[in-house]
């Protein structure tokens, strides 16, 4: 059914076709419109069978999920930005002992200095976790990827979050399809798990392996990283099937046939790029887009095989690896190693800093004439950066970087020191 | 059966007098058909407190529930010799996740149980002292509050063992550990200002508290049963010596935790509601000194460089004890 509606509470409504047993909610900016809404549902009694629990912290939400979907129930649970890393030990824990749990994460920067707004650091931080990891561009296919995303944990008995920009998507309002519960029941079967804690068969969960075994537990996990390659696809069509569009995937490619210069990036922001990319082709540039969906498992050779026909790529991230530059690029280098092809890393967008158009045309023109630096910060203010460096340089006790920071921009009227 | 009630202890010997009573009375422990929970294999040391106290709470726990009966344990001692892969003593359905998630897991088993409409299965979740009073304290107060269906049982042996025998909140003042040397002019643990995580339990309101020990295996026997017959959180601390840790003989684990309870240093009390409904008298009190002395990690306080104002001290925090709980029969005061 279509629907002007929140992307939140289109993910709520979502999750709820999916028949979860047990809820765990912990509060954090961007995903506690999810959680809300889908506590309503079930207070009001029109989510049932399920037990929604208001948790002490995201370590507990992760660790009651682990509880409950040991002893064989759907579990699902939401967070962000420093909730996911409050929640980390749990997170590892659930992918090492093979639970499928569900998890959105909407994404947001993660502190200090604390910011609210949307990049992709959270989720990408825990990229070796063993969590699959699905990036959704539009609300309708946040919708989708939670129905897909059950299906595929509970087949390979591997945990996942779908990943949905921090109130760019979450908070956002636009039209959603919402598929019936006959069609979501279609696709997706009861729970059945691999293994269970029940009375009538006692087994041991979580046993300590030493050195003789911990490396094959270790490579199953891969393995079966390595099956959802293959199964993503497989999900997405039948998916198309029951609901009648395209939605998942491992990537997306748009207007990419003939291109030279390939804009590589996830999420949202893939909107903003497909209409700099419509008006650049206009203008007869030959540009083209590939959007990631499957993140982890991460698409060496579909990424490989897209990217091989063209000439030069740019993968524009909203993260930053500290100390070297792109998280998502080293992933792409890896996709086309020995092709010769250029490459470029935009950081962009981080702590929510808007990535306007007017910008990405700037930077897809010097990429398309390779005028880049390996490694490019869009938009960054070097004056601000420079005056700090130089203050650092000059008074060992220069005060704190982002205080400093804000008043060189005017943002906040205090009197510094240093000004 | 008798008219006269029965007296566990034969005068003297402490003995419990099984053979004394009828079948049914009998301990769970002295029924053949008692689930052996934990069984024998694992590779706790010699004269662990812990796994003698966990192998009667949980059997007590299965014969209570009928069997029906799920564990979540968190990382320790008895986590580690209990399952090095791919042995496990467990004869019940047995999960272990991490050192401060056991209580989280158990609401999670708990409400997978309710949602499935299994009232008949009920859990329980068990770890160390570090696990329960120091890592593990946020989820612990977490289920708690919730008052979720689930038992937590505390093996208190005062310190981290399984990682070197380090301190942990529940170590008691003076203690020498691997972080609270016996050096400088004031050896030992600190004289903080403790953490009675029974007391925090019942500040809770939650339905039932206890503490036990391995000395008093009935006892401990009673309270997992009573625990066991109610719904909502419950919380049991047990006072499980460790040989290792303490540097004590490991046939004098049960003689220690006796002492503890009989010096006053462990009182052992039963609360519901967040108020307390009994507690175990002290049958022969004893000066500290007779607890402390057979253990190395206080050694520092006695001989050549002795510290007679530090065994002062926990003499202080021992009668306290028995005037906060009321320890003393009347006629022993």
């Amino acid at each position: 059914m279509l629907k002007q509606t929140e992307g939140s509470k289109a993910v709520a409504e979502a999750i709820a076709l999916c028949r979860p047993e047990i809820i765990c909610a912990y509060p954090i900016s961007p995903q506690t419109h999810i959680v809300e809404a889908l506590g309503e549902m079930v207070k009001a009694g029109e989510l049932t069978p399920c037990e929604f629990i208001n948790v002490e912290s995201e370590f507990a939400a992760m660790s009651v999920a682990i509880g409950s979907s040991a002893a064989g129930a759907r579990s699902y649970t939401a967070t962000a930005s420093q909730g996911l890393l409050f929640m980390v030990e749990a997170v590892y824990n659930a992918a090492g002992l093979g639970l499928p749990i569900v998890m959105t994460v909407a994404n947001r920067a993660i502190g200090a200095p604390i910011n609210i707004w949307n990049d992709h650091s959270d989720s990408l931080s825990q990229r070796d976790s063993g969590w699959m990891q699905l990036f959704a561009e539009t609300n309708q296919e946040a919708v989708d990827l939670h129905i897909q995303a059950f299906r595929l944990a509970e087949e390979l008995s591997m945990p996942i979050m779908v990943c949905m920009d921090g109130f760019i998507l979450t908070h956002a309002f636009e039209r959603v399809d919402i598929p019936s519960q006959e069609q979501v029941d279609a696709y997706l079967p009861p729970f059945e798990p691999r293994q269970v804690l029940d009375p009538a068969e006692p087994m041991s969960i979580g046993a300590m392996v030493g050195p003789e075994a911990f490396m094959e537990v270790k490579y199953l996990a891969h393995a079966k990283q390595m099956q959802a390659i293959e199964l993503i696809p497989k999900l997405a069509d039948e998916f198309k099937n029951i609901f009648g569009r395209d939605s998942g995937g491992l990537i997306r490619t748009y207007q990419i046939e003939d291109a030279e210069t390939v804009v590589i990036a996830m999420g949202s922001i893939l909107g903003t790029i497909k209409d700099v990319v419509d008006e650049m082709r206009a203008e007869g540039h030959k540009i083209g887009v590939l959007g990631i969906i499957s993140f982890r498992p991460f698409p060496l050779e579909q990424v490989r095989a897209a990217l091989i026909k063209s000439k030069r790529f740019i993968v524009l991230e909203k993260s930053l690896a500290v100390g070297m530059g792109g998280i998502v690029a080293t992933n792409v280098r890896m996709a086309v190693t020995g092709s010769g092809l250029r490459g470029f890393t935009a950081i962009a967008g981080l702590g929510g800093r808007a990535i306007p158009k007017s910008s990405l045309h700037k930077l897809f023109r010097q990429a398309e004439k390779e005028e880049l630096e390996p490694v490019t910060f869009v938009d960054l203010d070097w004056a601000a950066v420079n005056k700090q460096l130089e203050r650092e340089k000059q008074t060992r006790r220069s005060g704190p970087i982002a205080e400093n920071m804000l008043h060189d921009k005017g943002i906040v009227g205090v009197s510094a020191k240093f000004g | 059966m008798s008219f006269q009630p029965v007296k566990f202890y034969q005068t003297g010997t402490l003995t419990v007098g099984n053979r004394l009573l009828a079948q049914d009375e009998r301990s769970v422990q002295a029924n053949q058909m008692r689930s052996n929970s934990i069984n024998s294999g694992h590779r706790a040391c010699q004269g662990c407190g812990e796994a003698l106290g966990a192998r009667y709470a949980i059997d007590a726990a299965m014969a209570e529930s009928n069997g029906q009966l799920i564990a979540a344990n968190a990382t320790g001692c008895l986590e580690v010799f209990s399952t090095p892969y791919p042995e496990s003593s467990w004869q019940l359905p047995w999960i272990h996740s991490l050192f401060g998630n056991a209580p989280a897991v158990a609401t999670g088993i708990a409400a997978a149980m309710k949602v499935k409409g299994r009232n008949d299965v009920r859990v329980v979740a068990q770890g160390g002292d570090g696990g329960t009073t120091d890592i593990g304290f946020g989820c612990l107060s977490g289920m708690f509050e919730r008052n979720d269906d689930v038992l937590y049982i505390c093996y208190d042996n005062q310190g981290y063992m399984n990682t070197g025998v380090q301190r942990s909140s529940a170590t008691p003042p003076a203690a020498r550990t691997a972080t609270t040397m016996p050096v400088g002019p004031e050896p030992g643990n600190v004289f903080g200002q403790g953490k009675n995580v029974p007391e925090i339990a019942m500040a809770h309101n939650i339905p039932y508290v206890a503490t036990a020990t391995v000395a008093d295996l009935r006892d401990l026997e009673y309270k997992v049963r009573k625990a066991m017959q109610m719904r909502g959180a419950r919380y049991i601390q047990i006072f499980v010596p460790c040989p290792l840790g303490w540097g004590a003989a490991s046939h004098d684990t049960i003689r220690l935790a006796r002492l503890a309870k009989e010096t006053g240093m462990f009182p052992v009390f039963e609360a519901e509601h967040g108020e307390v409904t009994s507690v175990l008298k002290i049958r022969n009190k004893v000066a500290v000194e007779e607890y402390l002395k057979p253990q190395k990690r206080f050694a520092h306080l006695f001989g050549k460089h002795a510290h007679p104002e530090t065994v002062a001290r926990l003499q202080a925090i021992a009668d306290r004890n028995i005037r906060k709980y009321g320890l003393l029969s009347e006629g022993d005061k």
